[in-house]
């Protein structure tokens, strides 16, 4: 389960001086269901995900994950959360297996659970032909069944992607939005962000547009269409952010 | 704090240090091969272009003495110069190094010392030019002899016995060993290797675990583990230091082998006698010495080049970053190979204290009062510099800076 209350994070800009990235958003999301965090770029997706897994701290408000607040105690959060983004790149000169086992042990699990899961998830996912190969020599999809690995290593409760399939071919994007599904069916909670249209009429349970740190809308796609009287999910979002929209300025 | 974590954080950074082909380098290679290469090679070659110039007849014009023909065939007759004929522009040959002097006798030379009047012979050479020097100098040694010939003539001439001259000698007396003259004239150059040594070998981990990370776009991975960040830096900064410690260790091992070769094979006495005294030995307790010096002084540096490192974006902007700090190791390293002596206020100035204090240990020299200063001193400034490099990695706009 995740709960967030009133977060809100502030940074400072050389140009524009302080600016919310993320402003007052309160959400939740419960287990075996799919969040979908949508908003233009700069919308404040990745600041309210980082809040979540604890790689930033919130300036204000806070956010409970797994049972755990995420200011008073993040190293809890974060050993039951999986976090799994485009950026969240993989050791080079690490194989596959050393990979999932550094993170593993970060986990705390000792080495003979770690062997079991390390085991079967490389049987799971089809990955030991190439566990001891490099990451720098792995294709795009290895890595981002590695990446995977990563992140079911500790079985995290809640798991957090951000623009999990971003620049990745349609294969390699369909491994993971699969993965994200099994997430849920396997009781997860989930929450993922992305500006992909398609992503989240296929995937998410509950929506939540997002637009200069603001949290404009929430509700499954049939409440949004209801309340928009409108059908396509483009023109709903365009509708909502609309009014705030601000290009994305270069940082 | 939980060991256990630091230490699955250094294992994992140390098996990929073992695989960075930059890091192998300046960590191991660069230690190893520079004081043999140093020693043995640059010493012999300087050693033997030297010795050639030394060999090397020069060409030396005259110019005038056509009244003082005794000089004149004095120097022509001197085998280790080469007179060639005269042409006015003596001064620009000098100048293109087509002759290395020009002796210029002033004119009725010869009848002027039998009259018992002054002159002034000149010698034309090119300063700073090493064969220029030699050709002068054989011709002045020379000129010398002749000069003490005509004293002794006017001596004699006032029947006084050539002793007027010197009432007493000076005579300098070494009380220094002779093995320790070398390490007296090199300890500040040793210092300055293991220090400056000691810096560069944590420099590529110390980039590669910070700045190196945020390129890869690991740094967010990582992140997102439930390490804390106090362990995340405890864990990179001792493999940073290990790298930085094994680079000295190195450097010491390698300089104590390459002295003690030289010292058996005493390869420079070819060279002559001044290159004789480049022999010294260096004992297993100077190098232990040196090394327990240079510990605090590792821990100081591994803490600095992370703090300054993490600055940085990428690899390139944390090595420009690093270049000028460099210099900052440099400058005081150096400043130790000039003639200062250690004193209570230098053995509180970081880096400068240890690289003197190299220079006395070297030399067998124990002080033990500034030994205490400078060690707890730099362990002092080390703490900081860690302190400061575990406070920068709990700063988002750091890890974050875009």
């Amino acid at each position: 389960m995740i709960e967030t209350q009133r977060l809100t994070k502030t940074f400072n800009d050389k140009k524009r001086g302080k600016v919310k990235a993320v402003d007052s958003v309160s959400l939740v999301c419960h287990p075996g269901q799919i969040y979908g965090l949508l908003g233009a770029n700069g919308a404040g997706k990745t600041t309210t995900l980082r809040m979540l897994a604890t790689i930033l701290e919130p300036s204000e408000g806070t956010a409970i994950v797994a049972g755990h607040d995420v200011v008073d105690a993040p190293e809890k959060v974060r050993a039951n959360v999986g976090f799994l983004s485009t950026a969240t790149a993989l050791y080079p000169r690490l194989t596959s297996q050393e990979m999932v086992e550094y993170f593993g042990r970060l986990n705390g699990l000792d080495e003979a659970t770690l062997k079991k899961r390390l085991d079967e998830i490389f049987e799971r996912l089809d990955m030991n032909s190439f566990r001891d190969r490099r990451c720098d020599k792995l294709s795009t999809g290895m890595k981002q069944k590695t990446s995977i690995a990563r992140t079911l290593i500790h079985d995290p409760q809640v798991m957090i992607f951000d623009e999990p399939t971003s620049g990745l071919d349609v294969m390699t994007a369909r491994t993971i939005i699969e993965f994200i599904r099994e997430c849920r069916d396997r009781g997860k909670t989930v929450i993922f962000s992305t500006h992909v249209m398609s992503e989240v009429e296929r995937l998410c349970d509950v929506i939540g547009i997002i637009q200069s740190g603001k949290l404009l809308a929430e509700g499954s796609l049939a409440e949004l269409r209801d309340r928009y009287h409108k059908q396509d999910l483009e023109d709903i979002f365009v509708e909502i952010v609309a009014p705030l929209y601000v290009p994305e300025e270069g940082n | 704090m939980s060991f256990r974590n630091v230490g699955i954080v250094y294992r994992k950074e140390l098996t990929e240090a073992l695989r960075d082909r930059r890091t192998l380098i300046s960590t191991l290679l660069v230690p190893l091969l520079l004081f043999p290469v140093l020693t043995a090679g640059l010493g012999a070659a300087i050693a033997s272009l030297i010795g050639k110039a030394k060999e090397e007849v020069p060409e030396v014009m005259i110019i005038g003495g056509a009244d003082s023909p005794e000089i004149v065939a004095g120097l022509q007759k001197l085998s280790k110069i080469k007179i060639v004929p005269t042409t006015p522009n003596y001064k620009e040959q000098i100048a293109n190094k087509e002759v290395r002097a020009a002796v210029d006798i002033p004119p009725n030379f010869q009848n002027d010392m039998a009259e018992q009047k002054t002159a002034t012979v000149k010698v034309y050479i090119y300063g700073g030019e090493m064969k220029s020097a030699f050709a002068a100098d054989r011709v002045e040694e020379y000129l010398k002899n002749f000069r003490d010939g005509v004293v002794k003539d006017r001596l004699a001439a006032k029947n006084l016995p050539t002793t007027v001259l010197t009432p007493f000698d000076i005579k300098q007396q070494n009380v220094a060993p002779p093995e320790k003259v070398g390490a007296t004239a090199f300890g500040g150059v040793i210092g300055y290797m293991v220090i400056l040594l000691c810096f560069t070998g944590g420099m590529y981990p110390g980039i590669d675990l910070t700045a190196g990370e945020k390129e890869r776009g690991t740094m967010e991975t990582i992140l997102s583990s439930p390490i804390s960040r106090m362990h995340l830096v405890l864990g990179k900064f001792l493999l940073v230091l290990t790298a930085s410690l094994v680079t000295a260790a190195l450097s010491v091992t390698s300089m104590g082998i390459s002295f003690a070769v030289l010292g058996h094979l005493h390869a420079f006495d070819q060279a002559g006698n001044d290159a004789a005294q480049l022999q010294m030995h260096i004992g297993l307790a100077t190098v232990l010495s040196v090394f327990v010096m240079v510990l605090p002084l590792a821990v100081l540096f591994s803490a600095l080049i992370m703090t300054i490192a993490l600055f940085a974006k990428s690899y390139k902007e944390a090595q420009s970053y690093i270049t000028p700090i460099m210099m900052l190791v440099i400058i005081p390293a150096v400043a130790a190979m000039l003639p200062v002596d250690l004193n209570a206020k230098l053995a509180l100035v970081p880096i400068l204290n240890a690289s003197l204090l190299c220079k006395e240990l070297v030399t067998g020299t124990y002080h033990w009062n500034y030994i205490a200063i400078i060690f707890f001193s730099t362990c002092v400034y080390a703490a900081a510099a860690l302190f400061l490099a575990v406070k920068m990695f709990q700063r988002e706009e750091v890890l974050f800076r875009s």
